[in-house]
């Protein structure tokens, strides 16, 4: 599904991806640890395409084509899917709007029809239940005055309503305590499935006790130094990235 | 800065000609009050950069032959069907002018409740010049400068209202304005006097609208008495043709505990400026001076305004946003005097402008004068870019960046239209704003699927 060959990337003339190979296959889970200042955002800005970050070597596939090549909200409507680190606040836009113009809009894209008040409440509502979020969350302006837990599932709750081939999380598990993890982490892992690649990108391994990754990669100074099954997120959370050139924080 | 300008007094040789003509002429008082102002024009001219307060706002150069006097006929330009702010469904009373021409058949006051006056200023010169003589002989702000004087020269048309004290009126009255479509372009010197009695209550709506591309000149004077514990909300929106010049003055004198809440949406006009003179001359008096204006091409939008707070306990509060795109220009001149015996004053100044293009240009001015001890006023302003992370946050959940922006802007606007209290209105309002922003882009089809 997705398939990152030989990327360089830099940001303001300074390189901080230096020649990145992975591919994630429909069905999997992976995950990219890395300590900060790695490089780990950058390749979530990439894949979501966030202006200023240039590429310049290696290419991004997304089922075969070329991602670079499409507008960020045409990523969207392909299917592609970021969580971000810090979820942006929206003064005066109700949650609910932008949820529904962000359904809408990926629903034109597709040529069809696009859904009335009525079904997307309906939609809406079954995806509130599981993920517990509450109709004042809905009401009020996106993200506004929303404590960090919050903001986290309601990047979950966007990520279920617009039902991505290729979630990428950037540091979901930041600002989390444990109850809010484990409601994110039941989220993500609802949405697994054999159609569905999950990238999973975090500092810390404790997000991955509770979404269990197939895959595991190390990112440090632009490059994945080292990659392996689930067992190495145990590794690292034991030893640190010190061996991978990073000191101790 | 070359030589200093020479006096601009367009207009002084029309006055002979039309004086005969104006309304109320003949009653002795009016004739010496317009011959005065004259004098006073003539010798003011129209504003230069030289005033403070038009440092920011040049008008252009105009001589009398760019316009003629509005007459009788230009009033009958318009047969169809009249725009209104409102939903259609929505009960109000209306008053149509056209050109300034008072058009009875258009209007629509039934339902006026006993004690509510409302007719062009040429009847209630009429019906009662003693009121006239009253309000209009003096000006409140005097004529301080010569837009005014011009203006108390010539008041060839305009709305007065009057509202008996304890009077509610429920509805909402709204003065539809409409402007163009004539021969040639036209000047225009409204006078409206808008009086509402102690303890009385009424919300007026006046919507400003070019008929056609073309231009022409309105410098309109609108003297305000809100009485003791009386309620005015006095929404305003221009939406004056691309060439048009729209230059109003207001100046409003609030009671003790009354309130006068003033929102100006503007959205059209090569050249507006709003000037409001608002004085709160009673204990607990409350006024908010509130704008949007959302400007494109190479509109100028100017909001100028003066609270003076006389009295102790009155608070007053302004909120002004502004959208400016390719060329246009904004201007936002706020001053604030608290004098000496106003304790307790509590003032509060907000001025924001978005620029969308790199030729867009703001200009903001807060100006406090504080001669009290015990006063709260604050103020804040700012000028700005839509927020590229917003938007990029926005297009990731696959909104395209035409409608993101919009959304944005939309989102930046809500803040200011929060001030207006009546919901018709600020629904009306927000309306007119969606329909401002550009329609929405689609994409490329090319990587669209099946």
């Amino acid at each position: 599904m997705l398939e990152i060959k030989n990327l360089h990337a830099s940001v303001e003339g300074k390189e901080i991806l230096k020649g990145i190979d992975l591919t994630i296959n429909a069905g999997e889970i992976h995950a990219i640890m890395g300590p900060n200042g790695s490089g780990k955002s950058t390749l979530s800005y990439l894949i979501a395409g966030r202006d200023g970050y240039e590429i310049t070597e290696g290419e991004i596939l997304y089922n075969g084509r070329d991602l670079t090549e499409l507008a960020p909200e045409d990523r969207a409507a392909e299917g592609v899917f970021l969580a971000f680190q810090y979820p942006v606040e929206i003064p005066g836009v109700p949650n609910t709007t932008f949820l529904k113009e962000a359904v809408n809009a990926r629903r034109r894209y597709h040529g069809e029809e696009e859904l009335d008040a009525l079904q997307f409440v309906k939609m809406l509502r079954e995806k509130t239940r599981e993920l517990g979020i509450s109709d004042d969350m809905l009401k009020r302006a996106v993200n506004v005055g929303f404590s960090g837990g919050e903001k986290k599932r309601n990047e979950i709750l966007q990520m279920a309503v617009l039902n991505p081939k290729l979630a990428v999380l950037d540091e979901t598990d930041s600002g989390l305590d444990i109850d809010a993890l484990k409601v994110v982490s039941d989220g993500v892992n609802q949405l697994r499935s054999p159609d569905r690649a999950i990238l999973v990108i975090t500092h810390y391994q404790r997000l991955l006790d509770h979404i269990v990754p197939d895959f595991v990669h190390v990112l440090a100074h632009g490059r994945i130094c080292r990659s392996g099954g689930k067992e190495l997120a145990l590794e690292l959370e034991e030893k640190g990235y010190a061996e991978y050139g990073v000191a101790a924080e | 800065m070359s030589n200093a300008p020479t006096l601009a007094t367009p207009f002084v040789e029309q006055f002979d000609v039309a004086r005969n003509t104006l309304p109320g002429h003949g009653l002795a008082w009016l004739d010496a009050r317009r011959q005065n102002s004259l004098h006073r024009y003539s010798s003011l001219g129209l504003p230069t950069a030289k005033l403070e307060s038009w440092k920011y706002t040049r008008l252009p150069r105009i001589a009398s032959s760019d316009f003629r006097l509005a007459g009788d006929a230009d009033g009958n330009v318009v047969t169809g069907k009249i725009p209104s702010l409102f939903h259609s469904s929505t009960a109000r009373h209306t008053l149509v002018f056209v050109n300034g021409h008072y058009r009875a058949d258009l209007s629509n006051l039934d339902d006026l409740p006993d004690g509510v006056r409302l007719e062009p200023l040429n009847v209630t010169l009429q019906r009662d010049p003693g009121l006239c003589e009253k309000y209009l002989s003096q000006s409140a702000a005097g004529d301080g400068e010569g837009l005014s004087a011009l203006n108390a020269a010539f008041m060839d048309s305009g709305l007065v209202v009057q509202i008996d004290p304890g009077v509610v009126v429920t509805q909402p009255i709204e003065v539809v304005r409409l402007n163009g479509h004539t021969s040639a372009p036209v000047v225009r010197h409204p006078r409206n006097l808008i009086i509402v009695g102690d303890g009385a209550q009424a919300t007026l709506v006046h919507t400003h609208s070019g008929l056609e591309v073309g231009g022409y000149l309105t410098n309109a004077v609108t003297d305000v008495i809100v009485g003791r514990a009386a309620k005015l909300r006095h929404y305003t929106v221009q939406g004056e043709t691309l060439d048009a010049i729209h230059l109003s003055s207001v100046n409003v004198e609030i009671g003790g505990d009354a309130t006068y809440e003033s929102f100006a949406l503007a959205i059209g006009g090569r050249l507006s400026r709003q000037q409001t003179h608002a004085r709160l001359a009673g204990r607990g008096g409350h006024c908010n001076l509130s704008g949007a204006y959302l400007m494109r091409g190479r509109e100028h939008c100017d909001n100028t305004t003066v609270i003076e707070h006389l009295t102790p306990d009155a608070t007053s509060r302004e909120v002004f946003k502004g959208v400016l795109d390719d060329e246009s220009r904004g201007v936002f001149q706020g001053r604030i005097v608290v004098h000496k015996d106003a304790q307790r004053t509590d003032g509060h100044q907000l001025s924001r402008a978005l620029l969308l293009s790199d030729r867009a240009e703001m200009d903001a001015k807060p100006e406090l004068e504080i001669y009290a001890d015990d006063v709260k006023c604050s103020h804040g302003m700012s000028t700005g870019q839509l927020d590229e992370t917003s938007l990029f946050y926005m297009q990731s959940r696959g909104i395209p960046e035409a409608q993101a922006r919009n959304l944005l802007i939309q989102s930046f606007m809500g803040e200011a239209l929060e001030e207006v209290s009546n919901p018709d209105v600020r629904e009306a309002m927000r309306q007119r704003i969606v329909h401002w922003l550009p329609a929405h882009c689609y994409r490329s089809e090319e990587w669209r699927e099946g």
